[in-house]
């Protein structure tokens, strides 16, 4: 495992290494989302949360920090795993429940990801509880007099529970060195963000916690960078949290159980095509030189060949044993 | 050892563990520069500082998930609920996370935090400072729930907790805190969570109860005494997990069992062990299993003569012993 106190560069640092590293996560990303949807619809994944559309967001929040910040991520932050060290081995053995899987042995629903090696938090369903235990490993951090820094997502959904404000008000009363970045892709479920709250932008509020917050364009991965960096710098300096917002529409349904025909037409989900942050990022590294069409191609070739050899893996890896399931409910 | 009341015992315990390891905070309301309401944290601040002595904004889920990230990252937080009835909006962080945490890692992660409360009734705390929620949370495995009946055990059920692994409950029955007063041995020591305490030996029944309960029920065994009825009181101490090998011990010795507790009837902690000793030892019992416990009436009222009644007592609960040897 690399622990690194090493500070990312800022974005207008980044090498074009750099740089193709993080398209790769992204495509990569992508790349799983992808397959494991085909999966679901043949039958042979029961559950499936995407992260389309939010690849960028999650891929740069989550390299915009150093190795030993903690990461709390929420149950669809495919990207910002892959950035922990997480595999697509890893992706495909969760989904398939399979006992090698890193997050939880097989026990927790796809998505739910999570390395303590790599200081990536265990998550539940439930939403919005990971917001409070953020706020306190950083309290942990800030009393023992570290340097390091957590960072929570969460969506925007998530913004209307209790724990949110509560974690916020925690945060900015001691200046807390945690992140809580909101990946807004405008839907709970079926609900639209005009039904979720009376705000344009979630980071507004916090303004109403004395904190600094920030509205970003989701689907630029450099501009997430390094709003993402720049509050992590922030924190790590003693001035306090930051409510980073990335805004980007959400591709697919909720869930693989869900079916947005039901509460949003064709012609909306057309119209927003253009949102593509993988589209966007392939554009990017173009315009700036960093890679042909034919790199990219070959990236996606490669990536396509490291996601079969991973699916065909997590098919032939065993199961926990079902009596696996007494075991640690308390410490042995 | 000096005789002291059983908050002291708390006290104590939160004051030793905290000089021993450095990694021990406690946050709550008012647990500060009040001590706390009931003053159980008095001079903790003094001793060790706003930064390990917590004043939390008022928020239980936030006391208990803030905990929870405290705990994860290296920290062994005590977080108190000024009072048991105000739980319910942590309920969440406890049930969905605290007690999940290592589970639901595969043991990568685990919840080493203990949640103080104190809960019960008799004086004049009306329906939202009397609550006995415990059973909520004995219906949960990956947490452990604590209840104390003597100072001594306070203190050394507490330090238990402070050292355990995992997410403990410890309930402190308000009443018992200047109410029971007893020795607290001197220095160092521990009492171990899942194991009951046999409070006195009898034959003719055993009568099984905790905090407040418990003191009650050993003065019902003292009056029983003279009328020639002998009671065994066992003080359960632990309800999650609950010390079966006591229970089941006890009542092939006697072969009459009460259950005697404070929270209403329905679902409650009684339940479980008349359970485990209708499954275990139906053929030891020379009568039927007896529940004496709280009504299932939505809270404790706040007027005398109500909340007398909704409370069990030596009175009532010697009575039920008298009954359950008539059978």
């Amino acid at each position: 495992m690399a622990k690194t106190k090493a500070t990312p560069k800022a974005a207008s640092s980044l090498s074009p290494e750099d740089v193709r590293r993080l398209h790769r996560w992204v495509l990569l990303a992508r790349t799983i989302d992808e397959r494991m949807w085909v999966l679901n619809r043949a039958g042979k994944a029961p559950f499936v949360i995407p992260c389309r559309g939010q690849e960028a967001a999650q891929v740069g929040w989550g390299a915009a920090l150093r190795d030993t910040d903690f990461v709390v991520p929420y149950y669809r932050d495919l990207g910002v795993a892959l950035t922990r060290g997480y595999t697509a081995r890893q992706a495909f053995l969760a989904l398939l429940g399979k006992e090698e899987d890193v997050s939880s042995g097989g026990r927790q629903m796809p998505g739910h990801y999570s390395w303590a090696a790599h200081r990536v938090i265990s998550g539940s369903s439930v939403v919005t509880t990971q917001v409070l235990h953020a706020t306190g490993i950083a309290l942990a951090s800030r009393l023992r007099g570290e340097d390091d820094v957590a960072a929570v997502a969460l969506g925007e959904g998530s913004t209307s529970q209790g724990d949110f404000h509560e974690a916020l008000n925690w945060a900015s009363i001691h200046k807390l060195p945690v992140l809580f970045v909101i990946e807004n892709n405008g839907y709970a479920i079926s609900e639209p963000q005009c039904k979720e709250m009376a705000v344009q932008d979630v980071a507004e509020r916090a303004l109403g916690y004395a904190m600094a917050g920030v509205t970003v364009d989701g689907t630029d991965l450099f501009a997430c960078y390094e709003a993402t960096y720049q509050a992590a710098e922030r924190a790590r300096r003693g001035d306090g949290p930051t409510l980073i917002e990335l805004k980007m529409y959400r591709i697919l349904p909720h869930s693989s159980d869900d079916d947005d025909r039901t509460y949003r037409s064709r012609e909306e989900v057309e119209a927003h095509k253009d949102q593509d942050p993988v589209e966007i990022l392939n554009r990017q590294v173009v315009e700036r030189g960093l890679m042909t069409a034919e790199d990219i191609a070959a990236v996606k070739a490669e990536l396509q060949a490291e996601v079969d050899e991973a699916i065909a893996y997590a098919e032939a890896a065993p199961y926990p044993s079902a009596d696996d399931m007494f075991r640690h409910v308390y410490a042995d | 050892m000096a005789v002291k009341n059983l908050i002291d015992g708390v006290r104590e315990a939160m004051l030793e563990e905290m000089a021993r390891d450095e990694s021990i905070v406690l946050l709550g309301e008012d647990v500060g520069k009040r001590g706390g309401v009931f003053r159980a944290s008095a001079g903790l601040i003094e001793a060790y500082g706003d930064q390990r002595v917590i004043d939390a904004p008022l928020g239980e889920s936030g006391i208990v998930g803030v905990g929870i990230g405290l705990a994860l990252n290296g920290m062994r937080p005590i977080a108190e609920i000024q009072f048991a009835d105000f739980i319910h909006p942590a309920f969440n962080q406890i049930v969905s996370e605290a007690a999940k945490f290592r589970w639901r890692s595969n043991d990568a992660f685990h919840v080493p935090m203990c949640i103080r409360a104190p809960f019960g009734g008799g004086v004049h705390g009306g329906l939202y400072h009397s609550q006995s929620v415990e059973a909520f949370f004995m219906h949960v495995p990956g947490l452990k729930v604590v209840i104390p009946s003597t100072p001594a055990d306070a203190k050394g059920l507490l330090k238990s907790a402070i050292r355990d692994d995992d997410p403990v409950l410890y309930f402190e029955h308000k009443r018992t805190y200047r109410l029971v007063r007893g020795e607290i041995p001197d220095g160092d020591y521990t009492v171990p969570i899942g194991k009951a305490r046999l409070v006195r030996e009898g034959k003719d029944l055993s009568i099984y109860a905790y905090g407040l309960m418990a003191y009650f029920a050993e003065q019902a065994a003292d009056a029983l005494e003279k009328e020639g009825i002998s009671a065994e009181v066992v003080d359960l101490r632990t309800l999650l997990p609950l010390d079966r090998e006591a229970i089941l011990a006890s009542v092939a010795k006697t072969h009459r069992a009460l259950i005697v507790h404070e929270a209403n009837r329905t679902m409650g902690a009684g339940a479980e062990v008349a359970a485990l000793i209708a499954e275990e030892a139906l053929y030891e019992l020379d009568a039927p299993i007896r529940r004496l416990t709280g009504p299932d009436i939505p809270a404790m009222p706040f007027n005398t003569p109500q909340e007398e009644r909704f409370m069990p007592g030596p009175e009532t609960i010697a009575q039920a012993a008298r009954e359950l040897c008539a059978l």
